[in-house]
Parts: C-alpha cells; structure tokens; sequence
C-alpha cells in the first residue's frame, strides 16, 4: 500500500524557491535514503511534509489523504502520522530525557502518564538510553540527544518516520549506536525518509536512494543504481565525492 | 542637631505614625497593584504579538503600537493623560485609581517589549518540535518556552519594578497620599526636612528592598534547571 506520495511540490523562504516540482512515492514499510549536497533542500522537504512550512504549490497525499497544510483538522491529522526527528534535535532544554518523550502523549494526546512513562521507558532502553532518563539535554552527548529524539518522535506512534542528518552530527563511535536504533526500526517495518550520507548505512538499510541538489530530484533508483551506475552527471560528480569522503 | 533630638518624640507620635503608615500602604499598594495588573496585560500584548502563538495580524499590530507608544512617554505625562482622560469619560474616580492605572499601563508596555524579548531569547527550534508534535501555540508556551524565558524576563522586570516604585512618588503631584506627599505634608507642619526626608527614605529602601528579595527569589523558583541533581 501507498503511504505517501509527494506530487510537484514547491516550496520557498521567501521569495527564494527552494524545493522545486519534487516527486517521490513512498510504500509502506519502505525506506526511502534522501541525500544530496548541503543546502539542496532536503530538511525543507521534511520540514514541509509536517506542516511546518507552507508548500507554494504541489500535493502530498499521506494513506490516500490529500493534505490540505492550510486546514488544521489536516495538519494535526498528518502530525499524527508523520513524526521528525530534527537536524538538531530540537529536543525541550527545560525537560529531561524522559519527560521530553512522555510530553506529547500526555499533554497532547491525553493519554495517561502511568503508562505513557513505561512506554518511554522502554524506548529510551531501546535506544540504550536506559540510564540517562533524568539527564537534561544539555548534559547529553549529540548521539545521546539524538537517540532522545528518536524516541520522542517514536512515542508519538507514527506511521512515517523522518530522519534528519542522521549521523553528520556524530562522532564515529556513535554513528553506530544510532544506526543500530535505525536497523531495528526498518526490521520493524516503519516508513522512513532517511537524510543520511553514511554511504554504508544507505546501501545498507535504503530501500531506495533519492538525490537532490538545488531543490529537485535529480535521481531516484536503488542504493546500488544511485551508487554504482548513476545516471546524471551530477549524481555522479555528488557519489564520487563523498566516496573520496 | 539639639533641635533635631527634640523633635523626635512629637514626629513619632501616634497620630504622625497612623498618617505615615496610610502613606506607606498607598505607595506599596499602588506599586503592588499596578505591577500585578500590568505585568499581566504586558504579558497578553507579548503574547498576542507574537507569531508562533497568534496568526492575527490585527492583534499584533495593536499590541505593538501600544507598546511602543506607551513605553517612550515620562510617568509625569502619562500620569496627565490618565488623569485628563478619565476627567473627559466622566468617570469620578479618586486620585489613587489615576495613580495605579498609570503605574500599571506603564508596566504593562515594559512588560510587554521585556516578556518578548525573552521568549525570543528561546530558540526557534523549540517552537517548531512543539508544533510538529500538534502542541498548540499556548501549550508550547507555558510548557516549553516559557520555562526558558524567565531567567531573561526576570530580572529586568524587576529593576523595572524598583524603578515604578520610585516613580509612584511623582504621584504627589496629583495628591495621593503616597510617601512623598506625606513628607511634604511634614515639612510643612514645621518638622525639619531632614527628618521627614529621611523617614520616608528608609521606608521606599525598606519596599524596594522586598522587592529585590522577591526577586532573588523568583528567580531561583523559576530557574528551569533548579532539579538537577548537583
Ligand atoms: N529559515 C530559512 N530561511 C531562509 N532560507 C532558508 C531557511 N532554511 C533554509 N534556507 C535555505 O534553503 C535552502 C535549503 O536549505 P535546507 O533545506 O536546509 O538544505 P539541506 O538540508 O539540504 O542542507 C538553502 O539554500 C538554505 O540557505
Ligand atoms: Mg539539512
């Protein structure tokens, strides 16, 4: 089944266009691997799939819904489908670990905080955060609070996953830790739009590669298509150099 | 300094005290409410101008040009315009009424440009992962951006407050029984000045003083990292 189709999508800061006519459909349980050179669009793409960018013209039909991004019945709708796991994290400064993942399904979603708390619980000892509940952002290594956000946006239940730079942030060491949390999800069976430039991971975990540069789609194909045989020039030029990377 | 001494007794006695005292209560209570009621409304013009809480374009421009406007005018000229306006709409109100309406119109555009400025000291990232997770903008407020601000809202605001204190006594002008008025009206009845003067002085320390406590205070209750372990 069709999860998410992405229909001549547009988008601008301004009076600068930034995402240009981009089309993707994604299947469910498929992992789609968007990568690109900085400054491409790639964060505005996911910023704009969760409403938090208004597109300039274009569709995106999330399970056979057309979202209408204007109408606030539909963007809570689509947040509750969609959840983002932010460049920066952007995890709650005032909050701990723990409280930062039970937030949303409590205070959003109403849901009791007994349970809510065991099931934060659990997915922070998924992410191997176990011991860090009640540390504060701040007192977090990057992969750590990424983790951290991985499990805020997993507690939320949500049936598409966007990951943002999901190892550009991150020492060596803790690339892994955090892949880790990403394979076991993809064995899952979640959707995932995944920005990543870890070459192996893609190859790897990607159903599929999608390469941007300037705010379109250049190219999209299987890992081993995208990597080993791109077709345009840019692709290759964009593979070649981080390969060299 | 003989006649000082001898002056002592008759200025402390009861009927000066109950007349000083009266004066205390006026200065505190105006001060008292008109920086609660207007750090309140300051608060709601911050809040009704700012983007990721309200989307009205109406709201936010009043709320801007009343900030603006009332932030750069004297309390004296205010205190005028307060006085005049209600004189105009008919309204018999006392002295003290014009006097806290001003003192609270005054903290309410202070508040108003300093409660901004600390929710934007809260980065912008923050507002957009509330927002992805269908957290609505007065949510995110009080749940998320506003535990970040009060370390950057306080402490102005109270300097501020000490500042209006002082400011209260220019409501003698007008004839509120505040401290200063009580002073002049020792002077006149023959205490010297240096006396009255310097009752009055330890009393605006004593309120101003409280107030800086508070402060000290607030600012620990309010600081978002206070339940961290050491
Ligand atoms: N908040 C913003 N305001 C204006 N321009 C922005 C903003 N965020 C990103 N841009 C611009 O949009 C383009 C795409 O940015 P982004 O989506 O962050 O790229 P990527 O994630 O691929 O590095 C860049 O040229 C960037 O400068
Ligand atoms: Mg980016």
């Amino acid at each position: 089944m069709t999860q998410l189709v992405i229909d001549r999508l547009s988008a601008a800061y301004g009076a600068t266009p930034v995402l240009q006519d981009v089309d993707l459909t994604v299947e469910r349980g498929e992992i789609v691997s968007v990568i690109g050179p900085s400054g491409s669009g790639k964060s505005t793409l996911l910023r704009v799939l969760v409403g938090l960018l208004l597109p300039v013209a274009g569709t995106v039909t999330v399970a056979g819904h057309k979202v209408d991004y204007r109408s606030r019945r539909d963007l809570r709708a689509v947040r509750d489908r969609i959840a983002i796991v932010f460049q920066q994290y952007n995890l709650f400064q005032n909050m701990t670990a723990l409280r930062n993942v039970t937030i949303a399904p409590t205070v959003v979603k109403r849901r009791a905080p007994a349970e809510v708390t065991a099931e934060a619980e659990t997915l922070l000892a998924k992410v191997g955060l176990a011991d860090k509940t009640k540390s504060y952002p701040d007192q977090l290594s990057g992969g750590q609070q990424q983790r951290v956000a991985i499990a805020r946006a997993l507690a939320l239940k949500p049936e598409v996953l966007l990951l943002d730079e999901v190892t550009s942030a991150l020492d060596p060491e803790l690339v892994g830790e955090v892949l880790d949390t990403i394979r076991l999800l993809a064995r899952e069976g979640m959707t995932m739009l995944i920005v990543s430039h870890e070459m192996g991971f893609v190859r790897e975990v990607a159903d599929r590669v999608l390469f941007m540069a300037d705010g379109r789609v250049v190219e999209v194909g299987r890992p081993k298509q995208i990597f080993d045989e791109p077709q345009a020039a840019r692709t290759r030029d964009f593979v070649s150099r981080i390969l060299r990377h | 300094m003989d006649r000082l001494l001898e002056e002592i007794p008759r200025f402390f006695n009861y009927y000066n005290m109950i007349f000083i005292g009266q004066a205390f209560f006026y200065t505190t209570a105006m001060s008292f409410i008109g920086c609660t009621v207007g750090f309140a409304a300051g608060f709601g013009l911050a809040v009704m101008r700012h983007e990721r809480i309200f989307r009205s374009l109406v709201l936010r421009l009043l709320a801007i040009t009343y900030t603006e406007i009332f932030r750069r005018i004297p309390f004296l000229v205010k205190l005028m315009v307060v006085f005049f306006a209600f004189q105009l709409s008919g309204l018999e109100v006392s002295m003290f009424t014009v006097a806290v309406t001003t003192v609270a119109l005054s903290a309410a555009a202070f508040a108003s440009e300093n409660v901004r400025a600390g929710l934007e000291s809260v980065h912008d990232n923050q507002w957009d992962a509330a927002e992805a997770m269908n957290m609505g903008g007065l949510t995110a407020l009080r749940r998320v951006v506003l535990p970040q601000s009060w370390p950057v809202i306080i402490p102005p605001s109270m300097t501020y407050s000490v500042g209006l204190v002082k400011s209260t006594s220019i409501a003698s002008q007008i004839g509120v029984l505040e401290l200063t008025y009580a002073a002049k009206v020792m002077t006149n009845k023959g205490f010297s000045a240096f006396l009255c003067y310097g009752t009055i002085l330890v009393l605006y320390f004593v309120l101003c003083f409280s107030l800086n406590r508070f402060a000290a205070w607030l600012e620990t209750r309010l600081d978002p990292t206070r339940h961290r372990p050491a």
